[in-house]
């Protein structure tokens, strides 16, 4: 199919709407956030093959990586990996409820209610990372 | 005597064949009980002739003049300047080509409407039709022939974040699929849930609610499109368990 400079712009249009937060509303950005945290978790399952591969070289390259991992900032990243997860799933709830046609008229609530299940994971995640 | 407030205009700019689109600045005057559509006017009264912007009815009931100022879908004819900080940035509907300035292509938002089967014309309207002859049949009585409720304003796929895609049928056609639905009047069912149970019809909606929350006539497109997809459900479920029972041996 031809593009035209019409679709082009229609493209530009779309990903310019993704960049731009003005006058958006809650789910809006529960949306933005599930796709992103999608695609940071389909991203961190690659990196960790790759990681889990270095096990074939031996022991101690393995060990060297663990010490690795052990600094704060990797730590964390662990924190943020489990938000990401636990965002995507708590979310997912509300998603797959609504999206079936059932809560409708809760779903800012269940957004809501995905919010504070999210902290709450994420704050336990944070001190069993950091003083675990 | 003090000075007649005023507010600054940001006024998205573009005309087919420019490079990129700008925006342009006017300052107007703003009482309390100034409109966006009154200050676009007095731009293009008097300090810009050029300016290209659509409206109509000048109180919301029409549906021409939707556009999004401060990045949120408003009628500007009945969005009060007052309290929208200053400058104020106007900028046309998102997602829809840009014809020039404020005013966009409507022709994709009125063909997504049209396979709903959108005119729910009562049967005394019909009468009415058939009554009055071949002078008033036509394109322009199929002109007259809306949704109700819908303004057909294209604010619901301005906001929505995927109805960028033309192959999504978008908030308001759902909508009235939804209604015709409801009420079929004549209208074959069947027909207009196979058109909307497709990866880019009623599936394809992610829940934002962006389209309920600007919509100005209270449609709430959103809640349709669940009530849609309930309704798919229903009818798909027992088919799916139907087949599975069939194929998976006891």
């Amino acid at each position: 199919m031809i593009r035209t400079e019409r679709d082009r712009g229609r493209t530009r249009r779309r990903l310019s709407r993704w960049l731009d937060p003005r006058g958006r509303h809650l789910g809006t950005w529960a949306f933005v956030a599930n796709r992103l945290t999608g695609l940071g978790l389909v991203a961190y399952l690659y990196l960790h093959l790759v990681i889990l591969s270095t096990l074939l070289r031996g022991p101690a390259a393995w060990d060297s990586l663990v010490e690795l991992f052990r600094n704060p900032v990797f730590m964390a990243f662990d924190v943020l990996l489990v938000a990401g997860l636990a965002f995507h799933g708590f979310n997912g709830l509300p998603v797959a409820l609504v999206g079936s046609g059932l809560l409708v008229d809760r779903h800012k609530a269940l957004l809501v209610a995905a919010g504070i299940l999210l902290a709450l994971v994420s704050l336990v995640a944070a001190v069993r990372i950091f003083f675990g | 005597m003090s000075a007649t407030p005023t507010v600054l205009l940001r006024v998205f700019r573009y005309r087919p064949g420019d490079d990129a689109p700008h925006y342009d600045e006017f300052r107007v005057p703003a009482g309390p009980r100034t409109t966006v559509l009154d200050a676009l006017l007095a731009v293009r009264r008097g300090l810009d002739p050029g300016l290209t912007l659509r409206h109509s009815c000048l109180h919301g009931s029409c549906g021409t003049c939707g556009m999004r100022v401060n990045g949120r879908e408003v009628l500007a004819c009945v969005t009060r300047l007052e309290g929208l900080g200053d400058p104020v940035v106007v900028e046309p509907l998102a997602g829809l080509p840009v014809v020039g300035d404020l005013v966009v292509d409507m022709e994709e938002v009125f063909q997504r409407l049209e396979p709903a089967g959108r005119p729910l014309v009562r049967t005394s309207e019909r009468s009415w039709t058939e009554r009055s002859g071949p002078a008033t049949q036509g394109p322009v009585l199929e002109r007259l022939e809306r949704f109700e409720d819908c303004l057909e304003c294209g604010l619901c796929l301005s906001a929505c974040p995927v109805a960028g895609d033309p192959r999504y049928l978008g908030p308001a056609a759902l909508a009235a699929a939804e209604r015709v639905l409801e009420e079929p009047r004549g209208a074959d069912p069947s027909k207009v849930l196979g058109w909307v149970d497709d990866a880019h019809g009623a599936w394809r909606c992610h829940a934002a609610f962006e389209c309920s929350a600007v919509c100005p006539a209270g449609v709430d497109p959103a809640g349709a499109i669940m009530r849609l997809r309930r309704r798919l459900l229903r009818d798909r479920l027992p088919r799916l368990i139907g087949r599975y029972s069939r194929e998976v041996p006891a």
